[in-house]
């Protein structure tokens, strides 16, 4: 009988492992309403200080309050009588006031922004005024007056918002559903009747985003090292912000081999990462895409052209791809650092001139401005080669309509990763962005900045694939840019007269990467371009461009959806099998040391279902962008960048019910007194138990 | 809904069982173990029964909702059911081992009576039962939400436990109740304990209106534990001598050591 009851009790146990919820009608489920669409706003640090949200260990909660005027604020920072509150924030009153002086207060546990779809009217850019100031190539001992915005201010409307430390969490509202139910919520049980405060109960939210780092970055690894060696299971508490940088040679140039200290090098830089005030939320349209998507099309340019010349050109360029570069220029300065210490393939010897492309979606009136160092240009050779350069510039632009201007006044370069260049070494160089003094861009490194913010609109009846190959005017624009880089960049590397003209743009592939990069990355041209391994990271929405920290055993990031555009705008087909391709093993092949290998989805045939996968070779390479102050380990460096993001366990949201202190404290009591009262009357009968129950005689303990 | 409802919870539902276990079952081991046996007797039955509403449910349509009810109530009748006929069981099996126990035991005399068993096999299913209730429920209560965003009733809680302290408390009467009609051979007392078990479980299902089947649930209760104190040996008598402390006379009287 036992061996039966134990089968029976294997089945059960079988049959529960394998069973589904049906039926559930779990407590949890009656109380709680997760909210499962929203961004939150998480820590970072740097060697001095640490911004963001940290909320506490088992979450914040506060009754909700929808604030959309002053007079809500009032009730819930002065009046209300129900503290602390969580606030549900109108889009429009996510200002620099409104959120210091709901840091000040005790009285507010948390904020939920309900994001609008377009931004304020008259601008919103959360970053500094000053962006990196402290990490720039102008301070003390270099261009004193151009310090710290004393000359231009790039970013008037910039309130720092981003770099304030919030000790409670701010979450944003995604999704207008699961807004409207937690308004129904506040709506039905929160609102003040006749002036008194509601009753209970109240509709609360809790929000959970407890950030494991604290104080500055230089305690956190001090605390992670502490970890890695005294605990068995050590806790990593943040991680420096890292991924890569994409580059890729014009002419292959040898990775492993002796550096030709007579190759000249023109470097073609922009960067590829952006930022907002939320969590991995950056869709960065003219902050970063405008000005990588323009270099992809020169890239793709002077590739093309590169075969068929007349007369070979007699300098290499190098199209780099920053990361990191909002952060201080981690990308941008680990390249100078790998340079100077020699691990890079080139170095900075071989550089002969820097052209950066900025921000340059927003041209009003279609003008075009040149920016260059006016410390650097002191020197009369420098300033010989960017007069050159200028004019170049200029008189291309000229040519095919594009006006390109210099400002009158001495004005030092903007934010830019040319910077880091410039604090190694005097280098001739340019940035060109729209803008001739402050940013034309009102939404910098912002969650409104989209490509809404870029002016690209398209036809209300097309479908995806239909708007993936229209060609807007932003785009237009955006290729005629690139071709005035790509002309001068023909012309500044020795290019012939007579190639010029075959050097242009297509508007076509400019328009197609445009809609990937802002609009939506899931389209038919990325997916027949990259592998197997980057398909899932293709989104319906657009991509966001925060860098992001490298974890281990993390899948790649969309950023490599760059470097597989670049590698299929670049390179040329390469007739080898699936394994050959992904073979890595280098010895034996010359090629090897010159090109990178990628086996790629390809795209459908007409007249059939599979894709038609194939290798493609290029010289696209992925160089490490970790701060170098990482790499040797001095956390305080106060000349390189020292971001790290803290770690956490779990950031999520949900509303409920509560019911008010009394109610709770009178189930308390009532529960203590029912417990002392059936204490009292036990023992009262079990001393009893004699007389109460005579005719139960226990012989056993009978005395007689 | 926090710390205080928890605890709150936890000692209206248990209290009594509680303290009834420290100050008639925590002395003896004698009746530890026959109640910690109760217990277990109880959870076999309610696995036997969740096993067949299980499969029933499996093999039936999940999406109609009505027959999903009309199973749920065959799950709880037979339930019961199989909770009565285990309770047998233990009785049955409590009887074959008094044979063993009177063995075992020096005075060749009963260690603990059938009466004393019957209550304490009665306070064993009312335990378990009791946590099977319950316990769900206090984990929830933590939480900093409490019942009723959906639009369930607010008081879900505070019922709850005062249900699950009925269950315990009627279990227990059961029990004696049970045991004594077994050795009496009084069917008709089994037919009720079990029509009244029914009764209690099934007016549960007028929930949320917790009028409907706390009040019940409380008379029930009432009445079955005066008939369980009769059956004891209580009379109104004992109960008038203790209350007015006249009990010392009758002590001294009748001096027994304890």
């Amino acid at each position: 009988m036992l061996i039966a009851t134990g089968k029976w009790i294997l089945l059960l146990i079988v049959s529960f492992l394998f069973s589904e919820c049906i039926y559930c009608n779990s407590v949890e489920q009656k109380i709680y309403v997760t909210l499962n669409k929203t961004v939150p706003c998480v820590r970072l640090l740097n060697a001095t200080h640490q911004i963001g949200c940290q909320s506490s260990i088992s979450g914040d909660t506060g009754v909700i309050h929808v604030v959309g005027d002053d007079s809500d604020l009032e009730w819930v920072l002065k009046t209300g009588n129900t503290p602390p509150y969580m606030v549900l924030l109108d889009g429009s009153l996510f200002t620099r006031e409104v959120m210091i002086k709901m840091k000040d207060s005790t009285r507010v546990a948390g904020v939920a922004v309900v994001v609008p779809k377009k931004g304020p009217e008259g601008g919103f850019s959360p970053h500094q005024k000053c962006p990196n100031d402290k990490s720039s190539v102008y301070s003390n001992s270099y261009g004193e007056e151009y310090a710290h915005c004393n000359k231009t201010v790039w970013n008037p409307l910039g309130n720092d918002l981003s770099y304030e430390d919030f000790h409670f969490p701010i979450f944003m509202m995604q999704d207008e559903n699961e807004t409207e139910v937690v308004k129904k919520c506040f709506f039905d049980h929160n609102v003040p009747v006749n002036g008194s405060g509601p009753s209970y109960p109240l509709c609360a939210m809790q929000l959970f985003s407890h950030m494991h780092a604290a104080t500055n970055t230089v305690t956190c690894m001090r605390r992670n090292d502490l970890q890695a060696t005294f605990s068995i299971n050590p806790e990593v508490l943040c991680d420096p912000l890292s991924d890569y940088n994409i580059y890729s040679f014009l002419h292959p140039v040898n990775n492993s081999g002796p550096k030709n200290p007579d190759e000249k090098v023109i470097i073609a830089a922009a960067r590829m990462d952006t930022r907002s005030f939320f969590w991995d939320f950056a869709p960065g349209g003219e902050s970063a895409v405008s000005g990588f998507v323009t270099l992809l099309a020169v890239a793709e340019t002077l590739s093309k052209i590169s075969e068929n010349l007349t007369s070979p050109l007699k300098k290499n360029i190098l199209f780099s791809f920053f990361q990191g570069e909002v952060f201080d220029y981690i990308g941008s300065s680990r390249m100078v650092y790998d340079m100077q210490k020699g691990t890079f393939v080139i170095g900075l010897e071989n550089i002969d001139t820097f052209i950066e492309i900025g921000q340059v979606g927003l041209r009003s009136a279609s003008q075009l401005w040149i920016h260059s160092d006016p410390v650097s240009r002191q020197n009369a050779s420098i300033d010989n080669e960017v007069k050159n350069l200028s004019s170049t510039l200029m008189k291309v632009g000229n040519d095919s309509n594009v006006p390109i201007f210099e400002p009158s006044f001495s004005q030092p370069l903007p934010p830019s990763s040319f910077q880091s260049f410039l604090k190694a070494q005097y280098i001739p160089g340019v940035v060109l962005t729209d803008h001739q003094s402050a940013f034309s861009n009102r939404y910098y490194e912002s969650i409104y900045d989209t490509s809404e913010n870029l002016n690209m609109s398209y036809p209300s009846e097309l479908g995806p694939e239909e708007q993936l190959e229209f060609v807007t005017a932003a785009a237009q624009s955006l290729s005629e840019v690139a071709t005035v880089v790509a002309k001068t960049l023909f012309k500044q590397a020795g290019g012939s007269e007579e190639d010029l003209f075959k050097v242009r743009a297509d508007p076509k592939t400019v328009t197609k990467m445009l809609y990937g990069f802002a609009i939506r990355s899931n389209n038919s041209w990325f997916r027949s371009l990259v592998n197997q391994d980057v398909k899932p990271s293709l989104v319906n929405g657009p991509p966001q461009y925060y860098v992001g920290v490298i974890l281990p055993n993390s899948s790649p990031k969309q950023k490599r959806l760059i470097q597989y555009v670049l590698a299929n705008l670049t390179g040329t087909v390469a007739n080898l099998t699936k394994e050959q391709c992904q073979n890595t093993d280098k010895s034996g092949d010359q090629n090897r040391e010159l090109y990178d290998y990628f086996w790629i989805q390809g795209s459908v045939p007409l007249n059939g279902s599979d894709p038609v996968s194939y290798c493609v070779r290029s010289t696209v390479r992925l160089g490490e962008a970790v701060s170098p102050a990482f790499v040797l380990k001095q956390y305080g460096a106060l000349n390189y960048s020292t971001w790290t993001e803290s770690r956490w366990k779990e950031i999520k949201a949900r509303i409920f019910l509560v019911s008010s202190k009394e109610l709770e404290m009178l189930t308390l009591a009532i529960g203590i007194a029912i417990l002392v009262i059936s204490l009292l009357v036990t023992y009262f009968i079990s001393t009893k138990a004699d007389i109460l129950f005579t005719v139960s005689r226990e012989p056993s303990t009978a005395a007689y | 809904m926090t710390v205080c409802v928890f605890f709150g919870c936890t000692f209206i539902a248990f209290g009594p069982a509680i303290s009834l276990f420290i100050f008639t079952v925590a002395r003896d081991p004698l009746r530890v173990i026959f109640l910690i046996a109760g217990a277990f007797f109880w959870l076999v039955s309610l696995l036997l029964s969740s096993l067949v509403w299980f499969i029933a449910v499996q093999i039936s349509n999940k999406e109609n909702a009505s027959l999903q009810k009309g199973l749920l109530i065959f799950g709880v009748v037979l339930s019961v059911f199989l909770q009565e006929a285990f309770r047998f069981g233990y009785y049955k099996l409590l009887k074959k081992a008094n044979d063993g126990l009177m063995a075992l035991n020096q005075d060749d005399t009963m260690p603990i009576s059938i009466r004393q068993l019957a209550y304490v096999s009665g306070l064993g299913f009312g335990f378990m039962s009791g946590a099977f209730s319950v316990v769900n429920i206090l984990a929830d209560s933590l939480g900093p939400g409490t019942v009723g965003i959906y639009g369930d009733p607010p008081h879900y809680f505070v019922s709850s436990a005062f249900m699950t302290m009925a269950i315990i408390l009627l279990h227990m009467f059961w029990g004696v109740v049970f045991f004594d009609a077994c050795e009496k051979k009084q069917w008709l007392s089994l037919a009720v304990v079990v029509c009244t078990h029914l009764l209690v479980s099934c007016l549960t299902f007028l929930n949320p209106q917790y009028e409907g089947s706390l009040i019940p649930a409380y008379v029930i209760a009432f009445v079955m534990g005066a008939w369980a104190f009769f059956i004891s040996g209580g009379s109104l008598r004992n109960l008038r001598l203790c209350l007015t402390c006249k009990d010392k006379d009758f002590l001294l009287a009748n001096h027994r050591p304890r």
